[in-house]
């Protein structure tokens, strides 16, 4: 894509008339780019700075008794040293895995699942299943969460009351194990929606003669799917798959919401949660943001090393 | 690239009508498969619906799924509305503010970043592109705690601007508009607009602008609901409750629920009022999505 830009770019550049460039035209890409660089500078690469700014600095007590001041020093890397010994965090980090390991194929399969649905010829109500399923996506995380919170509440809860109907012992959504599974519920609901969109339309931009052919050989709808559709679907998995893989890295509003309701959900049970807890509860600001930078290190490094290591295995052969 | 909008079932219908033979049957299972889905989804949108028409007293003692008729419903809103003397109001107000001034400000930033990283050659085109991709993959909470303490410095910190500021660079949004610009925009129309003389400022205007537009509507929706649903900037950046959004109004609601039950009803009828705007908003747009760029940004 970087190669098409810059051949386009170069040809706008090139047919431009020979003559002396107006002044106009070199400062103009610069100031076009000038609101967005003051707001990139104040709001994301200053306070990552600062971040890592306090991350090597901590508060001492100099003195003592009523003279005693506090003053900010800098300590190295100690704060990084017992962020990365904290047995809370790692806790958190494991609990974290687990949710991600139930959330991101659940979710991408399902997405995949009716994306393929929508796209096969003759299936019926297409329209209102694609309405129905995106839907989720306009409902805010936190809402969501209050709705699906209600849903497991056991006095209203829809699920327990059937299940009790049938007579069978009705499920507790609030044990520390199941727990996992009811927040990663909350994800999936509001995600399936959107990454089933991103698919569809990427399957709808494939050549549909692609399957004429296969269908004369007698192919079925399925066998087109998994042998034809998945495969030239690669570049859009890769992607959902990254965005996936970043919002879990930052999952917070689901487990954070959903914490008033049960005792299950510790005020450190995700590690941004952790973090937010160290920085505005327990006023630990130096340790949250070395805790903070570990963990958006970790995130670019996977999600790039994701990203290149699916690249080159998707793309290798076309080499 | 290939337009591709959510909606337009007619085109969709036409690419798979050619091979049709007749006699074939519908495909049941991927049809109730379908259904299942939607049916999953639907469903606390439809409790919450029901829940809504129960009064304090039946929202824990009816039947979950039975809608109550006694006009609990009207009763909820009311309350609700009524609630510390219109409180909901004001949290609908500012969710209103932050989502609209922050998403028109924003789109213009990145339509003006994107235009010109995808159109100009200069010198830091590259990095500029580079940095703007790293802070995509930049979690929220690493920015949320310096902002924080930054704005405190300068005593932003409970106002307005410090939920409305930080929302107003989208990294995503410029990468988007990057994409549009370089896609729609054609080349020889902005060169032939250079050779009549034209300034670089009316070329923007005139001919870079129009063919973004389909383009900037996908980048207003994203980032009206990402701002829209955005619960952790206003979670730390706010404490007096006259400045929460609706997401950070609603948990504080339920916070107190867990001691005042009677409250619970209250974030039933809350929850259900602030979906409906996003819902219609969809519905309403949904024919200008333009998701493509998301699929295929990797196949280009």
């Amino acid at each position: 894509m970087r190669t098409v830009q810059r051949d386009s770019a170069d040809r706008a550049q090139a047919a431009r008339p020979a003559r002396r460039r107006r002044p106009q035209a070199r400062t103009a890409p610069y100031v076009f780019l000038f609101p967005a660089a003051v707001f990139f500078v104040a709001f994301l690469l200053l306070p990552i700075l600062y971040a890592l700014w306090l991350s090597f600095r901590d508060e001492r007590v100099r003195g003592a008794g009523i003279v005693s001041v506090r003053e900010e020093v800098f300590v190295g890397l100690s704060n990084y040293a017992s962020s990365l010994s904290d047995s809370e965090l790692w806790a958190s980090l494991g609990r974290m895995l687990v949710y991600g390991v139930l959330v991101v194929p659940t979710m991408l399969g399902l997405a995949l699942l009716f994306a393929l649905i929508l796209d096969s010829p003759r299936v019926r109500m297409r329209s209102f299943g694609r309405l129905a399923i995106f839907l989720p996506y306009a409902v805010p995380g936190v809402i969501a969460t209050l709705l699906w919170g209600f849903m497991y509440l056991p006095n209203v809860s829809p699920i327990r009351a059937a299940v009790e109907q049938v007579g069978l012992p009705p499920p507790d959504f609030f044990t520390p194990t199941t727990v996992f599974f009811s927040v990663a519920n909350i994800a999936v609901w509001g995600g399936i929606g959107f990454n089933m969109i991103v698919l569809y339309t990427a399957l709808r931009a494939l050549p549909s003669e692609l399957y004429d052919s296969a269908r004369l050989d007698g192919c079925s709808e399925r066998q087109i799917a998994l042998r034809i559709k998945i495969p030239l679907l690669t570049p859009a998995l890769v992607m959902t798959g990254i965005f996936s893989l970043i919002a879990t890295l930052q999952v917070f509003n689901e487990p954070q919401t959903l914490s008033p309701l049960t005792n299950v959900i510790s005020s450190t049970w995700m590690p941004l949660m952790k973090v937010y807890n160290d920085a505005f509860v327990t006023n630990e600001i130096y340790s949250a943001a070395a805790t903070s930078v570990l963990l958006a290190v970790a995130s670019l490094a996977i999600s790039l090393g994701v990203l290149s290591f699916l690249q080159s295995r998707a793309f290798g052969e076309d080499r | 690239m290939t337009t591709g909008s959510v909606g337009t079932r007619a085109d969709h219908d036409r690419r798979h009508s050619a091979p049709v033979k007749s006699g074939q049957a519908i495909p049941l299972v991927p049809t109730a498969i379908l259904l299942v889905g939607a049916v999953y989804c639907l469903i606390p949108v439809l409790w919450v619906v029901v829940a809504s028409t129960k009064g304090p007293d039946e929202l824990f003692t009816t039947f979950t799924l039975a809608p109550s008729f006694t006009g609990g419903f009207w009763d909820n809103i009311t309350d609700l509305l009524a609630y510390r003397d219109g409180k909901f109001w004001r949290w609908v107000a500012n969710t209103v503010l932050y989502a609209g001034v922050g998403t028109v400000l924003s789109v213009v930033i990145s339509a003006l970043a994107g235009y010109s990283l995808a159109k100009f050659r200069f010198r830091g085109r590259e990095m500029v592109f580079r940095l703007i991709l790293a802070g995509v993959l930049i979690p929220q909470i690493t920015l949320a705690i310096p902002q924080y303490l930054l704005l405190s410095k300068v005593d932003l910190v409970g106002t307005y601007w410090s939920v409305l500021l930080p929302s107003l660079i989208s990294p995503f949004g410029i990468y988007l508009c990057r994409i549009f610009a370089t896609a729609a925009i054609p080349d020889d129309m902005l060169a032939a607009g250079r050779v009549d003389g034209a300034g670089e400022y009316r070329l923007f205007w005139h001919v870079g602008l129009p063919p973004m537009l389909p383009g900037l509507v996908t980048v207003f929706l994203l980032q009206f609901i990402a701002i829209w649903n955005n619960f952790l900037l206003p979670f730390i950046m706010l404490s007096d409750d006259d400045y929460y959004p609706l997401t950070v109004g609603l948990y504080a609601l339920l916070n107190q629920g867990t001691s005042q039950p009677v409250l619970y009803t209250l974030v039933v009828a809350g929850s259900l009022l602030s979906i409906v705007p996003l819902i219609v908003l969809f519905l309403l747009l949904q024919r200008y999505w333009r998701l493509d760029v998301l699929s295929g940004g990797l196949k280009a």
